[in-house]
Parts: C-alpha cells; sequence; structure tokens
C-alpha cells in the first residue's frame, strides 16, 4: 500500500523528502510549521513597530534633523517643531523619580532580603507585586486629586521656607510640575526595584555573610559592606529598568505635570513630557508634519527605553551568573 | 565592649532599622491607594453606575455601562489576538526551536515588552486607524493583544520547560508523536500555570490607557459593533477625572475603585494559585 510504502527509509534521491512527508503525515511537522507562523509573527510584529517609527517620522527627521533635539519652538501651526521642553522634561521627572525611589527601594529590598524572616518578607512581597499591578491611571487620579493639593498646600511652601535658596525650589507652588510628577512617579517605579533588587540580593551566596560575620563585622556592615557590592550590578539593572519604566510613563504623569513646554530650573514649574505630549496631541494633530513629530517623539521614546531595558538586563544577567558560582567578587 | 564597637552597633542597628522603615512605607502605600478608592468610590459607586448610560453634562446620576462593556469588548478581542500568538509561539520556543531562533523570538519578545505602551497606541494607529480613517474597538484591542503577546510566551515557554522531561519521554515511548505528546501529555501538565499568566496579563492591560486614547477612543453611547469608537473603564476615569465637574470626579473615582478591584482581585487569585501548585517562572 502507498501509505506503508512511504514509511521504508530507501536509497533514492527522494528520500529526504518522503521522510519529510511521513512526518507531515503524522503532523508533527505541520505543527512545526503552524507554532513557527506564530512565534515568527512575534518578531514581525517587534519589526513591524519599528519600521513603522522609523518611516512614520521621516518627514521631521529629513526637515529638521538633529534640530528637532536642540530647539525648543514646538509650534503645529508654523509647522516649527523642537523637542527639547519635553526630552527635558522626560529626564528630568524621571531623575526625580529615581532620586526618591532608588533608596527607598534599595532600603526596602534590603529588609526583605536579609532581615526580614521569610514567613513577613513573602506576604510583604506579595503586597509589592500587586503595588506594581496597580494599573497608571489609578495613581494619576490619586496624583490629580491627593498629591498636587499636599504640594501645593504644604510640601512645596514648606521646601521653599528650608530650600528655597536653591534655583530647584523657587517660583510659585503651582501643585503641579516636575516634582508632583517625580514624586508620582517615584511611587509607581519603587515596586520594580524591590522586586527585581530583592531577588538580585537573596541570590548572594551564602558564605559571602557568614564570611564577613565571622571577620566579627556587625549585620548591617555585613549587608552593606559585602552583599550590597555583590549585588551591585544587579541593582544597577532593576535601577535601569524603573528608569525605562519611568520615561516612557503616559498617564499619570498627563495628569500632574502640568502640560506647558517650558525649561525651567525650578522643579515647581509645570513642564511637559514626550509621552505625555504624544497623548495629549496625538488626536487632534493639525497636519502630516505634526504627526510625524508626535511619530518621531514616539521613536525617541522607544529608542530610550530599548537601550536602558537591555542594559537592565545584561547586568541582571552578570549578576545571577556570579551568585551562581562562576567567579567571585 | 569599647566605644568604637557600641558606635558600629549602634548604626547597624539603626541602618536595619531604616530598611525596615523603608519597607513599611513602600506596602503602606498599597494600603493607602486600597483606603482611598475604598471610601472615595464607595460614596459614589451605586447600581445606576453598572446599568446606565453616561448623562450629559450638568445632569447628576447617571453610569458608565457602556464603558464597562466597552472594556470587556476590547479585552475579549485583544485575548483572541494575543493569546494565540503567545502560547503557540511559547510551545515553539520550548518544543521546536534551535537556540538561535529561539534567541532571537525571546529578544523581540522581550523588546515588546518593554516598549512604552504609548508607542505601541502609536503602532496600532498606524495600522488599524490610519488606513480605515476612524478609531475603531479594533484597533484598541489590537494595541492591548499585542501587550499580551510577550507574557504569554514566555511564560508558556517556562511552565512547558519546567515539565519533566520524564513525562514526554514515557508518552513518546507509547508511541504517541511529538504534536500528540504536546497536546495531551505536556500542555495539560502545564494548563494551570498558563492559564494564570495569561490572566495575569489580561489584569495587565486591562487597565492600560495610553494605547487606547488614540486607537478606540472614547463613545459616549453604546458601540454596536466592533468598528466603532468605543469607550473603556480606563479612558473614562482619565476623561472624567480632568473635567471641571464634581459629578464626573464622582463618577471618575466609582470606575478607579471598579477597574483597581477587577486588577487586584485577579492578580490575588491568579498570585495564589501560582504560589500554591507550580513553580513561578522568573522573568
Amino acid at each position: 500500500m502507498a501509505t506503508s510504502s512511504i514509511n521504508v527509509p530507501s536509497a533514492s534521491p527522494v528520500a529526504g523528502s518522503r521522510s519529510f512527508l511521513s512526518k507531515l503525515r503524522n503532523g508533527d511537522e505541520i505543527a512545526r510549521l503552524i507554532t513557527f507562523l506564530f512565534a515568527a509573527t512575534v518578531v514581525l510584529i517587534t519589526v513591524g513597530l519599528v519600521v513603522e517609527l522609523w518611516i512614520g517620522s521621516a518627514l521631521p527627521r529629513h526637515k529638521f534633523g538633529f534640530s528637532f533635539f536642540v530647539t525648543s519652538v514646538w509650534d503645529p501651526i508654523a509647522e516649527q517643531f523642537g523637542a527639547l521642553p519635553f526630552i527635558y522634561g522626560t529626564l528630568v521627572t524621571a531623575g526625580v523619580a529615581l532620586f526618591l525611589a532608588v533608596p527607598l527601594g534599595i532600603g526596602a529590598a534590603i529588609f526583605l532580603a536579609e532581615l526580614a524572616p521569610q514567613k513577613l518578607s513573602d506576604p510583604l512581597q506579595f503586597f509589592i507585586d500587586l503595588l506594581a499591578a496597580v494599573p497608571s491611571v489609578i495613581y494619576g487620579l490619586l496624583g490629580l486629586f491627593i498629591v498636587i493639593p499636599m504640594m501645593r498646600q504644604w510640601i512645596q511652601p514648606a521646601l521653599k521656607n528650608t530650600l528655597g535658596f536653591l534655583p530647584l525650589f523657587q517660583g510659585p507652588a503651582y501643585g503641579v510640575g516636575f516634582f508632583t510628577a517625580g514624586i508620582v512617579l517615584a511611587i509607581m517605579v519603587i515596586p520594580y526595584i524591590i522586586s527585581v533588587s530583592r531577588e538580585v540580593l537573596l541570590s548572594v551566596p551564602r558564605d559571602q555573610r557568614e564570611a564577613a560575620l565571622a571577620l566579627g563585622s556587625t549585620r548591617w556592615e555585613s549587608t552593606w559592606k559585602v552583599v550590597v557590592p555583590f549585588a551591585k550590578t544587579g541593582i544597577m539593572g532593576s535601577i535601569f529598568l524603573a528608569l525605562a519604566r519611568a520615561l516612557g510613563e503616559t498617564m499619570a504623569v498627563t495628569m500632574v505635570i502640568g502640560n506647558t513646554p517650558t525649561i525651567s530650573s525650578s522643579l515647581f514649574s509645570p513642564g511637559y513630557s514626550i509621552a505625555a505630549v504624544i497623548a495629549n496631541e496625538f488626536t487632534e494633530a493639525t497636519g502630516d508634519m505634526h504627526l510625524s513629530a508626535l511619530i518621531e517623539l514616539g521613536l525617541v521614546l522607544f529608542l530610550l527605553t530599548f537601550i536602558l531595558n537591555g542594559l537592565a538586563r545584561l547586568l541582571m544577567l552578570l549578576t545571577t551568573q556570579r551568585g551562581s558560582g562562576m567567579g567571585h567578587a | 565592649m569599647n566605644a568604637r564597637l557600641r558606635w558600629r552597633k549602634l548604626v547597624s542597628g539603626f541602618m536595619l532599622t531604616m530598611t525596615g522603615v523603608c519597607a513599611l512605607v513602600a506596602v503602606s502605600v498599597l494600603f493607602f491607594i486600597l483606603g482611598y478608592f475604598v471610601y472615595n468610590g464607595g460614596m459614589s459607586i451605586n447600581w445606576d453606575f453598572f446599568t446606565k448610560l453616561p448623562t450629559q453634562v450638568g445632569e447628576t446620576g447617571g453610569g458608565m455601562a457602556n464603558a464597562i462593556v466597552g472594556s470587556a469588548k476590547l479585552l475579549l478581542l485583544a485575548s483572541l489576538i494575543g493569546v494565540p500568538i503567545g502560547f503557540f509561539g511559547g510551545i515553539y520556543l520550548a518544543e521546536f526551536s534551535s537556540t538561535k531562533v529561539a534567541f532571537v523570538v525571546r529578544y523581540a519578545a522581550d523588546l515588546l515588552n518593554g516598549v512604552p505602551s504609548i508607542v505601541i497606541g502609536i503602532f496600532a494607529y498606524a495600522l488599524l486607524v490610519l488606513p480605515f480613517k476612524h478609531f475603531s474597538t479594533i484597533a484598541g484591542s489590537f494595541a492591548l493583544g499585542i501587550m499580551m503577546i510577550p507574557i504569554t510566551l514566555r511564560s508558556t515557554e517556562e511552565f512547558l520547560l519546567g515539565v519533566p522531561r520524564a513525562l514526554r519521554e514515557g508518552s513518546m515511548a507509547l508511541g504517541a508523536g511529538k504534536w500528540t505528546t504536546i497536546m495531551r501529555v505536556v500542555v495539560p501538565a502545564a494548563y494551570r500555570g498558563i492559564m494564570t499568566a495569561i490572566l495575569l496579563a489580561l489584569a495587565r492591560v486591562a487597565g492600560e490607557t495610553a494605547p487606547l486614547l488614540f486607537t478606540a477612543l472614547g463613545n459616549h453611547y453604546w458601540s454596536p459593533g466592533w468598528n466603532q469608537p468605543t469607550s473603556s473603564l480606563p479612558v473614562m476615569i482619565f476623561t472624567y477625572a480632568l473635567s471641571p465637574y464634581e459629578e464626573w470626579h464622582r463618577q471618575a473615582w466609582a470606575a478607579g475603585l471598579v477597574l483597581l478591584g477587577l486588577v487586584l482581585m485577579v492578580n490575588i487569585v491568579a498570585r495564589v494559585i501560582l504560589s500554591r501548585g507550580v513553580a513561578v517562572p522568573r522573568s
């Protein structure tokens, strides 16, 4: 019969294709092909995304070139587009966020990984994971109705009275602005820093701690001078990850930053960020050039997060490899 | 005990206490958020919220029934797009792929996972809004679906790889082909983990607002079919919160409570299942 003869291996030149056919009949080769198509779709979507951003931003890239990044006139009517205030706002808010979130996040991670018994550490980590799952529009809502009034009434006046001699804390206290956006972002990225740093700290070999303690160091000294330096690269990774999140965050920032393109040394000044301007102007873009300029901003955002995420992954990979006994500190 | 040692111990005790304070502050944010939403949202939520359409400006009452249905439609279609690609792609990675191909696919998925959601929105806009010249549920779902792919893909792969080799060999020894083995033995063994991971992916995109702003847009009324702009809970929260009307703020809190409740509930259930039954994949 035809079906059985196909399974018999032969020396004929078509042997390869025959065995392929038989596999096809079993369904394995079809399954392989179909699942491959799905996997290829993932790559295709990712490549498509990059290509789309590149093509979509061709107009302003050709017209403005590099000056797009260093000029600060954003005038859709006159078709003049300079993105400096948005880039500035994005970087400043992310900077404020990291300034607040890094010490707090690493402190909490140290507590969870080094100090707390597992019975306490696991439930706390569970809550931290839940915190990371809270949608950004929820943070925006809280920022809008709670953080902004709080900033205006108490925190900003207090900062002005104590640190007002610094240019950072001058100017009228509107409530909205770089500082408020930075605080909301800090709250949002702390869970990422904690989760990843805790993971990295837990992967530090036990004998490192024991050696430090045996040499007579206190608990804090063993943690700060031995364990943390050992996990340094991984913790840096968690910070890059948090930075990438902070740069790309849209909703919460849009709701509290004030949406005014300004470059000001004062953190109290209202500002604008890349993601926020895309969110606000995209549907109302007045022309092709305006739309393309917004897409170019999207491209900038994509590249920034792409680089940071890559660095973060590399750093975390380096530490976990070290932690698994590949080398020593 | 000399003074230097006493000082070192003091520093140690103080710093360790401070780390505890950091952890306490971080965790208390969650309860602060929950408390605020339960208090503020609880005051404004009522049966009308779930059953009525939004009212015109100035009228009191009304609800967000259209946004709730809109969100459900968006999520349904998003899972239809994202889950098959992620699931079968994950099977390919775990069972069929060569290391080189797997590296490329994994890399693409991780890259996609890190893309800010607003950029995904731009992509969906260029692909599904611009050519058809109108906003639609489909475009919004496409954006959300893309965001579901990386999580589904990577966790499917992780959970399949976690299935013991002996199970596969046993099935093969009984004469089953590779595909039969995968579908009848390996996937059922990893089923619970994959399902919970998909749930987590759904919970994540359920709260996404940015990619919907210029794909699904919004709608003050019911959205018939799949080809019209539709309102959704997150976008409603955004527009209502930024509006100048007290009544709309009230509604925004109520919508926030519903969204937060749903997202946290799914997360709690999924994570409890994961921690009990199967090993949690490390991303």
